[in-house]
Protein backbone atom coordinates (compact mmCIF):
# COMPACT_ATOMS: atom_id res chain seq x y z
CA UNK A 1 0.00 0.00 0.00
CA UNK A 2 1.46 3.57 -0.81
CA UNK A 3 0.11 6.77 0.61
CA UNK A 4 -0.84 9.39 -2.36
CA UNK A 5 -1.93 12.45 -1.83
CA UNK A 6 -4.86 13.97 -4.69
CA UNK A 7 -5.42 17.53 -5.54
CA UNK A 8 -9.05 18.11 -7.28
CA UNK A 9 -9.62 20.63 -9.72
CA UNK A 10 -12.66 21.68 -11.71
CA UNK A 11 -15.53 19.11 -12.39
CA UNK A 12 -13.46 16.40 -10.17
CA UNK A 13 -13.50 18.46 -7.28
CA UNK A 14 -16.93 19.34 -7.65
CA UNK A 15 -17.98 15.57 -8.27
CA UNK A 16 -15.74 14.81 -5.30
CA UNK A 17 -17.01 17.13 -3.53
CA UNK A 18 -13.55 17.90 -1.43
CA UNK A 19 -10.24 19.96 -2.96
CA UNK A 20 -7.54 17.45 -1.75
CA UNK A 21 -7.62 13.89 0.08
CA UNK A 22 -5.13 11.60 0.86
CA UNK A 23 -5.47 7.99 0.74
CA UNK A 24 -3.83 4.26 0.71
CA UNK A 25 -3.95 2.36 -2.42
CA UNK A 26 -2.61 -0.29 -4.16
CA UNK A 27 -3.18 1.09 -7.47
CA UNK A 28 0.60 0.78 -9.19
CA UNK A 29 -0.11 3.41 -12.41
CA UNK A 30 -1.88 6.87 -12.41
CA UNK A 31 -4.53 5.63 -14.74
CA UNK A 32 -5.34 2.31 -12.32
CA UNK A 33 -5.56 4.75 -9.30
CA UNK A 34 -7.89 7.32 -11.70
CA UNK A 35 -10.27 4.15 -12.79
CA UNK A 36 -10.39 2.56 -8.45
CA UNK A 37 -11.32 6.92 -7.95
CA UNK A 38 -13.69 7.16 -11.11
CA UNK A 39 -16.04 4.38 -9.76
CA UNK A 40 -15.58 5.21 -5.95
CA UNK A 41 -16.80 8.69 -6.81
CA UNK A 42 -18.50 8.35 -10.36
CA UNK A 43 -16.24 10.88 -11.93
CA UNK A 44 -17.78 11.66 -15.70
CA UNK A 45 -14.70 11.43 -17.26
CA UNK A 46 -12.96 8.56 -19.00
CA UNK A 47 -8.96 8.38 -18.04
CA UNK A 48 -8.07 8.76 -22.10
CA UNK A 49 -9.58 12.39 -21.73
CA UNK A 50 -7.50 13.56 -18.87
CA UNK A 51 -3.82 14.37 -18.52
CA UNK A 52 -1.97 13.69 -15.20
CA UNK A 53 0.31 15.54 -12.97
CA UNK A 54 3.09 13.91 -10.58
CA UNK A 55 4.49 16.17 -8.16
CA UNK A 56 3.88 19.50 -9.77
CA UNK A 57 4.53 18.00 -13.56
CA UNK A 58 2.96 16.52 -16.54
CA UNK A 59 3.41 12.54 -16.38
CA UNK A 60 2.20 9.86 -18.25
CA UNK A 61 -0.29 7.65 -17.51
CA UNK A 62 1.08 4.75 -16.74
CA UNK A 63 4.11 6.21 -14.30
CA UNK A 64 4.52 3.52 -11.68
CA UNK A 65 3.27 5.63 -8.38
CA UNK A 66 5.59 6.26 -5.57
CA UNK A 67 5.28 6.79 -1.55
CA UNK A 68 3.54 10.30 -1.11
CA UNK A 69 3.26 11.53 -4.87
CA UNK A 70 1.27 14.33 -5.29
CA UNK A 71 -1.37 13.53 -7.99
CA UNK A 72 -3.65 15.99 -9.88
CA UNK A 73 -5.73 14.57 -12.36
CA UNK A 74 -5.96 17.03 -15.55
CA UNK A 75 -9.54 17.42 -16.77
CA UNK A 76 -9.43 19.23 -20.61
CA UNK A 77 -8.56 22.42 -19.82
CA UNK A 78 -9.71 25.73 -21.30
CA UNK A 79 -8.12 28.76 -20.56
CA UNK A 80 -8.18 32.20 -22.69
CA UNK B 1 6.65 36.32 -17.33
CA UNK B 2 3.18 34.60 -17.08
CA UNK B 3 0.68 35.31 -14.37
CA UNK B 4 -2.34 34.36 -12.89
CA UNK B 5 -4.67 37.31 -11.38
CA UNK B 6 -7.92 37.12 -9.25
CA UNK B 7 -8.65 40.45 -9.61
CA UNK B 8 -9.32 43.24 -12.74
CA UNK B 9 -6.64 43.04 -15.82
CA UNK B 10 -4.76 46.26 -16.12
CA UNK B 11 -3.94 46.08 -19.65
CA UNK B 12 -0.38 47.93 -20.21
CA UNK B 13 2.81 47.57 -21.94
CA UNK B 14 4.80 49.17 -18.81
CA UNK B 15 6.44 46.12 -17.91
CA UNK B 16 7.72 45.34 -21.37
CA UNK B 17 9.66 48.65 -22.23
CA UNK B 18 13.36 48.33 -24.08
CA UNK B 19 14.37 50.94 -26.29
CA UNK B 20 15.71 48.33 -28.82
CA UNK B 21 11.50 47.65 -29.24
CA UNK B 22 9.98 49.14 -32.56
CA UNK B 23 6.91 46.92 -32.64
CA UNK B 24 4.48 46.28 -29.73
CA UNK B 25 1.65 44.10 -30.15
CA UNK B 26 -1.09 42.23 -27.58
CA UNK B 27 -3.98 40.36 -27.62
CA UNK B 28 -7.31 40.64 -25.10
CA UNK B 29 -9.59 37.79 -24.49
CA UNK B 30 -12.69 38.86 -23.79
CA UNK B 31 -15.86 37.47 -21.63
CA UNK B 32 -18.52 36.82 -24.09
CA UNK B 33 -22.61 36.31 -23.59
CA UNK B 34 -22.74 33.39 -26.00
CA UNK B 35 -21.10 29.84 -26.59
CA UNK B 36 -21.96 26.95 -28.19
CA UNK B 37 -25.88 28.20 -28.68
CA UNK B 38 -26.49 29.23 -24.76
CA UNK B 39 -26.69 32.58 -23.44
CA UNK B 40 -23.73 32.92 -21.35
CA UNK B 41 -24.33 35.26 -17.38
CA UNK B 42 -20.66 34.94 -16.35
CA UNK B 43 -18.02 32.57 -15.91
CA UNK B 44 -15.39 31.20 -13.56
CA UNK B 45 -12.02 30.69 -14.01
CA UNK B 46 -9.85 27.76 -11.73
CA UNK B 47 -6.26 27.19 -11.81
CA UNK B 48 -3.72 24.55 -11.10
CA UNK B 49 -1.55 27.52 -9.86
CA UNK B 50 1.42 25.45 -9.34
CA UNK B 51 1.52 23.76 -12.86
CA UNK B 52 -0.01 26.79 -14.76
CA UNK B 53 2.69 28.97 -14.22
CA UNK B 54 5.17 26.66 -14.91
CA UNK B 55 3.38 25.67 -18.14
CA UNK B 56 2.80 29.50 -18.79
CA UNK B 57 6.73 30.12 -18.50
CA UNK B 58 7.69 27.26 -20.46
CA UNK B 59 5.39 28.80 -23.35
CA UNK B 60 6.59 32.69 -23.20
CA UNK B 61 10.37 31.12 -23.16
CA UNK B 62 9.01 29.00 -26.37
CA UNK B 63 8.21 32.07 -28.10
CA UNK B 64 11.38 33.42 -27.27
CA UNK B 65 13.33 30.51 -28.78
CA UNK B 66 11.06 30.39 -31.94
CA UNK B 67 10.48 34.02 -32.51
CA UNK B 68 12.80 37.30 -32.63
CA UNK B 69 11.13 38.94 -30.04
CA UNK B 70 12.12 41.20 -27.10
CA UNK B 71 9.95 40.41 -24.30
CA UNK B 72 6.62 39.11 -23.41
CA UNK B 73 4.10 38.38 -20.86
CA UNK B 74 0.90 36.79 -20.43
CA UNK B 75 -1.77 37.46 -17.37
CA UNK B 76 -4.56 35.05 -16.72
CA UNK B 77 -8.01 36.30 -14.70
CA UNK B 78 -8.92 33.45 -12.37
CA UNK B 79 -11.95 33.93 -10.04
CA UNK B 80 -15.49 34.90 -11.20
CA UNK B 81 -16.04 36.96 -14.37
CA UNK B 82 -18.40 39.03 -15.52
CA UNK B 83 -19.98 39.46 -19.29
CA UNK B 84 -17.06 41.79 -21.13
CA UNK B 85 -13.63 41.53 -18.78
CA UNK B 86 -10.48 41.02 -19.42
CA UNK B 87 -9.68 36.90 -19.18
CA UNK B 88 -6.65 37.29 -20.79
CA UNK B 89 -4.22 39.11 -21.60
CA UNK B 90 -0.74 38.76 -23.76
CA UNK B 91 1.55 41.38 -24.94
CA UNK B 92 4.88 41.08 -26.64
CA UNK B 93 7.28 43.33 -28.09
CA UNK B 94 10.19 43.24 -31.04
CA UNK B 95 12.50 45.12 -33.00
CA UNK B 96 9.68 44.46 -35.85
CA UNK B 97 6.58 43.80 -36.19
CA UNK B 98 6.44 40.44 -37.92
CA UNK B 99 8.00 38.38 -34.75
CA UNK B 100 6.06 40.53 -32.47
CA UNK B 101 2.40 39.03 -34.33
CA UNK B 102 3.49 35.74 -34.16
CA UNK B 103 5.03 35.47 -30.71
CA UNK B 104 1.24 36.73 -29.31
CA UNK B 105 -0.59 34.75 -31.80
CA UNK B 106 1.81 31.44 -30.30
CA UNK B 107 1.22 32.36 -26.89
CA UNK B 108 -2.68 32.76 -26.80
CA UNK B 109 -2.80 29.64 -28.81
CA UNK B 110 -0.50 27.24 -26.30
CA UNK B 111 -2.04 29.05 -23.79
CA UNK B 112 -5.32 27.85 -24.41
CA UNK B 113 -4.65 23.82 -24.91
CA UNK B 114 -1.56 23.53 -22.50
CA UNK B 115 -2.22 25.74 -19.57
CA UNK B 116 -4.30 23.90 -16.56
CA UNK B 117 -7.05 26.46 -16.16
CA UNK B 118 -11.06 25.46 -16.37
CA UNK B 119 -14.11 27.59 -17.32
CA UNK B 120 -17.31 26.64 -15.53
CA UNK B 121 -20.13 28.91 -17.39
CA UNK B 122 -22.89 29.79 -15.64
CA UNK B 123 -26.01 30.50 -18.26
CA UNK B 124 -29.01 32.89 -18.40
CA UNK B 125 -31.31 29.83 -17.73
CA UNK B 126 -29.61 29.31 -14.64
CA UNK B 127 -27.69 26.05 -16.10
CA UNK B 128 -24.10 26.14 -15.69
CA UNK B 129 -21.18 23.85 -17.05
CA UNK B 130 -17.26 23.18 -17.49
CA UNK B 131 -16.15 24.01 -20.58
CA UNK B 132 -15.01 20.84 -22.57
CA UNK B 133 -16.28 18.98 -19.76
CA UNK B 134 -19.79 18.14 -19.52
CA UNK B 135 -20.62 16.69 -22.93
CA UNK B 136 -18.69 13.75 -23.09
CA UNK B 137 -19.50 13.82 -19.16
CA UNK B 138 -23.04 13.06 -20.79
CA UNK B 139 -24.31 16.09 -18.97
CA UNK B 140 -27.39 17.50 -21.11
CA UNK B 141 -27.96 21.41 -20.59
CA UNK B 142 -31.56 22.75 -20.06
Amino acid sequence: MKTIHLQYFAILKEKRGEARETLQTEANTAAELYQDLKSRYHFPLSVDRLRVAINEEFSDMDTTLQENDEIVYIPPVAGG
Amino acid sequence: MFSLSDTSITCSPENLQNPAAGAYVSFEGWVRNHNEGKEVKSLEYEAYHALANKEGERILQEAKEKFDILESLCIHRIGHLQIGEVAVWVGVIAKHRDAAFLACRYIIDEVKIRVPIWKKENYTDGDSGWVRCEHCAGHVHG
